[in-house]
């Protein structure tokens, strides 16, 4: 399989990475290439085999349902790139 | 005062014990190593306050219980980590100035056994790369150089690059890694050290910036096996906080080395036999045949036969796992925003582009795809359906050997810039890292000899699931046979 420009314009909005036009020429055979190199798992047959899940056998564990974290919002709000009146803040969403 | 940059872990800790230095004194001397070797590109921040408050404390700790096993030990800790109050940026642009409100708890783990800080270790941006050139503070130089004379700077290898170089260059004594396809061992086999990736779970990821979550895992390194078995002891534990973490005592590793491999068997896997690789690599890979057996172990010829398979199935999984672990990059949270006309999409859109470098948006781009409607069956669950497959080669090899020897990277160090413009050339560098990561296994690099350019080159040692000792140990045999001292000559 191979990806025409037109999917590549897909996959950038589905993963929102703003391209130009040159960008997205320059990708097409660059991902080209990598998809061809992977495509060689093709000639493994893999009938029967379960598809891998958990590399070291391990269960999930659960814990007890009570608050163990919590009331630190001017450390989670430090970072942002704007935050207000306590929130975070965003471009306007709704007209 | 002599130059305590040249000890190992083990050594300054016997030094610092014995009253022969203080910890102040060691942390001085690498703060001004540090500072002297900026044109290695090594470290992103230096933290000096952080390295001689810590070493304060293990001088008034002294000769007390309270003593952690690091006491009086400054490390070079990956830009990867979590550090509270200090710049964590992966490498990335999207990530300037972040400033984590809490630590890592492998980081968390060493500054209990008391170990300080020197700064922030450079690497390839979100561990995408095998060359340190994706970061956005530009490449590490590795401190070796060829010796035809030509002074080509050298690539440190990835991600890990700014450790390698760090412990190589006497600028850190020894230095976290992370490893999701080689990014501890070829760094290390690329700069003459040790590094070891233990078994996926061993180290908890919590607070470890996430580059593809089935595969990540942290480890040391350092200049010599015993080094990497006393900081991975302190890096190792349960952690409710990670999901995947194991469950388990951490082993004494160090208490438990010996060199004596008598009754193991080690197994050599001839689909690693492969063409084009250059001929020094072969040569040492014999040699290291030698001295395990030399060491008293067993040599039995092995098959892994999915080994061809193993990096394009990394190269399906870990991008899939990146692009969905990268979406938390949107400019709302934490990290930079771009300036962007119109909505909310176009700010992400916009973010996004310009805070991720080419890399890491083609593995985006690439996993993105590999995971979207009507191509997900093809791509990503027949990749883990080879990573099955590659898993279960080890279990078979695993019931006629203990361990496994391989060369580390198929190639010495590269200058830089000779890969990065071709993707798959580069990603080949991993071809013999990869497949022990897929399958979760412990694995390291150590020194083995110098190829005939003058540049070290690593060999391989993997063992099963949980049996980090077996590992160590025969990277102890192959240490004190190899009789491997160089040393980068100092240019910078």
């Amino acid at each position: 399989m191979s990806v025409s420009p037109e999917q590549v314009r897909h996959i950038a909005k589905l993963a929102r990475i703003a391209m130009s036009d040159e960008e997205l020429e320059r990708l097409v055979p660059e991902l080209n290439n990598i998809l061809g190199w992977v495509e060689q798992l093709e000639e493994v047959n893999t009938d029967g085999v379960e598809p891998l899940t958990a590399v070291v056998p391990n269960q999930l564990r659960l814990r007890e349902d009570k608050v163990t974290d919590g009331d630190c919002r001017d450390d989670v709000l430090a970072n942002a790139p704007v935050a207000e009146h306590g929130f975070f803040t965003v471009p306007k969403v709704i007209e | 005062m002599s130059d305590l940059t040249s000890l190992s872990i083990a050594e300054l800790r016997e030094g610092f014990r014995s009253g022969e230095f203080t910890a102040r004194e060691v942390a001085e001397q690498y703060n001004a190593a540090a500072a002297a070797a900026r044109s290695l590109n090594a470290y992103t921040v230096e933290t000096p306050e952080d390295a001689l408050a810590s070493a304060e404390a293990a001088d008034k700790a002294r000769g007390s219980d309270a003593l952690g096993s690091l006491a009086g030990i400054p490390l070079g800790i990956k830009d990867l980590f979590a550090t509270r109050g200090v710049d964590t940026t992966a490498g990335s642009r999207i990530l300037k100035d972040f400033k984590p409100p809490y630590e890592s708890t492998v980081t968390a783990n060493l500054r209990k056994a008391g170990a300080g800080m020197l700064g922030k270790l450079n690497m390839d941006e979100f561990a995408m790369g095998s060359s340190n050139e994706t970061s956005a503070y530009g490449p590490v130089i590795s401190p070796w150089r060829r010796k035809d004379g030509g002074n080509a700077p050298l690539a440190p290898g990835g991600s890990s690059g700014g450790s390698s170089t760090a412990v190589a260059a006497g600028i850190a004594p020894g230095a976290t890694g992370t490893d999701t396809g080689g990014s501890i061992r070829q760094p290390a086999a690329f700069t003459g050290i040790c590094g070891i990736k233990p078994t996926y779970g061993r180290c908890s990821r919590w607070g470890i910036v996430s580059f593809a979550s089935s595969l990540d895992q942290a480890g040391p390194m350092a200049r010599t096996v015993r080094d990497c078995a006393i900081l991975l002891e302190a890096m190792a534990g349960f952690d409710p906080k990670d999901s995947t973490s194991l469950d388990l005592p951490v082993p004494n590793w160090e208490s438990g080395l010996s060199s004596d491999l008598k009754g193991k068997r080690v197994g050599i896997p001839k689909e690693y036999r492969i063409d084009g690789v250059p001929d020094d690599i072969n040569v040492l890979w014999d040699r290291g045949i030698e001295l395990l057996r030399d060491a008293g172990a067993d040599i039995v010829e092995i098959s892994l036969p999915h080994t061809k398979y193993a990096l394009p199935t990394y190269y399906i999984i870990a991008p899939a796992e990146a692009s969905s672990n990268l979406a938390r990059y949107d400019g709302v949270r934490y990290g930079a925003r771009a300036e962007s006309e119109g909505g909310l999409d176009a700010m992400y859109a916009a973010t996004r582009a310009e805070g991720f470098g080419a890399e890491v948006k083609r593995r985006i781009m690439i996993g993105t795809y590999v995971l979207s409607a009507g191509f997900y069956d093809a791509y990503f669950t027949k990749a883990q359906r080879v990573r099955s497959l590659i898993k279960r080669d080890f279990e078979q090899a695993f019931e006629k050997c203990d361990l496994i020897l391989t060369p580390t990277a198929p190639s010495a160090a590269f200058a830089l810039g000779d890969k990065s413009a071709d993707p798959i050339a580069m990603y080949l560098n991993d071809v013999f890292a990869v497949p022990a990561s897929l399958a979760g296994l412990p694995a390291m690099s150590v020194p083995g000899g110098l190829d005939s350019d003058g540049l070290p080159l690593g060999l391989q040692l993997i063992g099963r699931e949980l049996d980090e000792q077996s590992v160590l140990n025969a990277g102890l045999a192959i240490e004190e046979r190899a009789g491997f001292d160089a040393k980068p000559k100092r240019w910078w």
